[in-house]
């Protein structure tokens, strides 16, 4: 009897812990398989830093030197990895700072937790230090957030967070935590979410939708994909590349898409959108099955939405209602994750090739070849271009590494150049065209994925925007390598000068610092290169350096980008020059 | 796409951010909310939010998406002034010696179908429940003899179909 109520209380033990708010949280960040978040410390927050000083061993924190930094970095850690990026703050500016990185995992569905420290309950609303409303000003940019004022909460609202930033579209969540939880003591206990009461992840799949759709396909004569991230997200890029393979299916990716699908497949013919490949754009109006999976026609990719693909049938995988019938009307929606939706459709698709309808896809890359490729990345100009330099690094990583972008004109180029053999290997942001989130997010990548090489590719303008965080790369040596494609302007704004402002170049002039200087202040190796003859043995010295390598390329100061659908024209106007 | 009146019913968990998730949907897309009633509902821990706006179909179908798209709603639907049982209620505060010197306002209170809801010395106060119209037209009413406060309050509404809740909840909580 003795032993087995010694025993008993044993167990009781096991299960809870007498422990403060700021020790149980360390513990529900252990439960969810966190090892590694990106932070700064700040008043609102200290008593979890105090934790996490003592729990150095098991959580790693990264001191990204702006709070901007950590949330990019967490995003990079979760796009490369599929798993929940985390990010901490303290409260105010340290909560607000975030808010860039929290909209843009926002808008390119990752999964993110961010934690921030909040000022004691009794102070909330009177104005305290660093007091700010961060969950009123988070809420049009989360998908969930809650600000946690008693210490019991804690576990219940941990789980929730992780639960809901994972599950169905994932997205950030933001959990506010007063002070006085993070002191207070619990008995703690953790228990990981499984399901909310009011909140379905996925939708069941309708398998009368995805009859309809194998109808369809199985009936075209010119059957289109365009991919998303809805691919990478659902984990279905077997699945894709066998309906691809199966149905004979010409295939074209989003900018998210990038890496769901090997870019050197026979099937593989690029890239839609605005500064997207030429016969991708212009035969979206020539199809007369549109599949799109797991994308969200945004206005970037469809150009004027009164003259899309108006003449195709038009099939829709997706796993969020709010999406379908958004932009696109569209004939068949099937929705749910994509791995299960695709894996239902296989059976149903008939064995197929179209090859005169795929021979209109090399004819129009014939045409985007001679006109755009050829001088991009085989330029016989004086000046270096940035193709050419993408080309450099796709043979130096033999095609194969993660290749991480900031926002313009040198993120199109990477897009449309990177090759890919591997999935979740194209970061960069999308929807929302964070300028600064390039050398932050290679990071979050490269510790996500240290067997991999990881390139970040920014322009001299981003890379501006938190060159800070070269700090977190020197202080923890973090072998990723940078190039900075500087033409001395912020390029694709200046492009639109050109172009549509009749070349007014307002406030797009850069005079820069010695960038090369800059690195080497942070004691990282650096090299500059201004001829096309030095390229190549940068390039080579800088992927074989195991250590963190800044390469500066000066390009072309006026090229521009193309193809590309001016604003409000159709895909099938899509410019060359 | 032609513009109406249409009622959004939003049954969701009772969660104190809710409101400021739901309204910032429609302030993104300068959708004015003309009308705004947050109440429990038939289900015990359920609140019901009846919204009405002014817009096209289309944009009402979208809002209602986004809506349902926040993690603590359970569902959320739009209906037509014909789908709906609906309902405004109004407070008036009129001077009380208007009620001996202008004889025509007790006339009103008799046709308006209107409740005093209490009386002293400096003032009375009128309740009025109906449609909006019917409000509208007691306002116009009343107002040459001086209206001291008028107060309308949002839309309440029960639809004529059956709405199934109860049964969605079970069914989520059993997946």
């Amino acid at each position: 009897m003795e032993t087995l109520k010694a025993e008993k209380k044993e167990k009781k033990q096991e299960t809870t812990m007498r422990i403060t708010g700021a020790e149980a949280l360390i513990h529900c960040l252990l439960a969810e398989g966190v090892d590694l978040i990106y932070g700064y410390p700040g008043g609102a927050i200290m008593p979890v830093y105090d934790e996490l000083y003592k729990f150095q061993d098991k959580l790693t924190h990264i001191l990204t030197r702006h709070e901007q930094g950590a949330a990019h970095a967490a995003q990079g850690y979760a796009r490369v990895t599929g798993r929940v990026g985390v990010a901490m703050a303290t409260s105010g500016p340290g909560a607000t700072n975030l808010v860039t990185g929290i909209a843009d995992a926002q808008i390119d569905s990752t999964p993110m937790v961010c934690i921030t420290g909040q000022v004691t309950r009794s102070l909330l609303g009177s104005d305290a230090f660093q007091e700010t409303d961060i969950v009123g000003i988070s809420t049009p940019v989360t998908k969930w957030n809650y600000q946690i004022t008693r210490v019991e909460e804690i576990p219940e609202i941990m789980a929730k967070a992780f639960y809901i930033a994972r599950s169905g579209r994932p997205g950030p969540v933001l959990v506010d935590i007063t002070k006085n939880a993070q002191f207070d003591e619990l008995d703690f206990k953790y228990e990981k979410c499984t399901g909310v009461r009011s909140y379905k992840p996925v939708p069941a799949p309708d398998s009368l939708a995805i009859e309809k759709a194998a109808e369809l396909i199985n009936n075209a004569k010119k059957p289109y994909i365009i991919f998303g991230q809805g691919v990478i997200l659902g984990e279905a890029e077997a699945e894709l590349k066998a309906l691809v393979e199966k149905g004979g299916i010409p295939a074209a990716w989003t900018i998210l898409g990038l890496s769901a699908m090997e870019t050197d497949h026979p099937l593989n013919v690029g890239m839609v959108g605005m500064h997207g490949n030429y016969g991708p754009n212009v035969l979206t109006n020539e199809c007369d099955v549109l599949i799109a999976i797991g994308m969200r026609f945004d206005d970037r990719v469809t150009g004027n939405l009164a003259t899309y693909a108006k003449q195709a049938k038009i099939i829709h995988f997706e796993i969020d209602p709010a999406e379908v019938n958004k932009n696109v009307k569209v004939d068949v929606a099937v929705m749910g994750n994509a791995k299960e939706t695709l894996g239902m459709l296989l059976p149903l698709i008939n064995k197929n090739e179209h090859k005169d309808w795929l021979a209109e896809f090399d004819k129009k890359h014939q045409i985007e070849f001679e006109t755009v490729i050829q001088k991009d990345i085989h330029p016989t100009k004086e000046g270096l271009t940035m193709g050419e330099v993408m080309e450099q690094i796709n043979i130096a990583t033999g095609n194969n590494a993660v290749i991480v972008s900031d926002v313009g004109q040198h993120q199109m180029i990477a897009c449309r150049y990177a090759k890919f053999k591997e999935t979740k290997s194209n970061i960069t942001s999308g929807g929302l065209g964070t300028m600064g989130f390039g050398l932050p997010a290679a990071i979050g990548a490269k510790m996500g994925a240290m067997d991999r090489e990881v390139v970040a590719i920014i322009g001299d303008g981003g890379y501006q925007m938190t060159i800070q965080e070269m700090g977190v790369i020197f202080q923890h040596n973090v072998p990723v390598k940078i190039v900075v494609l500087n033409n001395d302007h912020l390029g694709m704004v200046r492009q639109w000068q050109e172009l549509f402002f009749e070349s007014r170049y307002a406030s797009t002039v850069m005079t820069n610092p010695d960038f090369v200087k800059i690195a080497e202040g942070y004691h990282i190796k650096a090299r500059r290169v201004v001829q096309r003859s030095e390229l190549k043995d940068a390039v080579e010295e800088m992927i074989a350096s195991k250590d963190p390598y800044f390469l500066e390329v000066k390009v072309e100061k006026e090229d521009n980008v193309f193809p590309m659908i001016p604003t409000g024209a159709s895909v099938a106007d899509i410019r060359l020059k | 796409m032609e513009k109406q009146w249409y009622t959004i019913s939003v049954y969701s968990e009772n969660n104190v951010g809710l409101l400021n998730r739901i309204s910032g949907i429609f302030l993104k897309r300068h959708i004015n909310i003309e009308g705004l009633n947050v109440s429990k509902s038939e289900i015990e821990g359920v609140s019901k939010f009846t919204i009405v706006i002014f817009t096209t179909e289309d944009w009402t179908r979208k809002i209602v998406h986004q809506i349902e798209k926040q993690i603590e709603v359970i569902k959320a639907f739009y209906h037509t002034d014909d789908d709906i049982i609906y309902q405004e209620s109004a407070l008036f505060k009129i001077a009380s010696h208007l009620l001996f010197d202008e004889r025509q306002i007790q006339n009103i209170i008799k046709e308006s179908n209107s409740q005093i809801v209490t009386v002293n010395r400096e003032f009375f106060v009128l309740a009025k429940t109906g449609r909006r119209h019917e409000i509208d037209e007691m306002h116009n009413a009343l107002e040459p003899y001086g209206i001291m406060q008028f107060v309308r309050s949002g839309r309440i509404a029960v639809t004529k179909a059956a709405m199934p809740i109860s049964e969605l909840l079970t069914e989520f909580q059993e997946n």
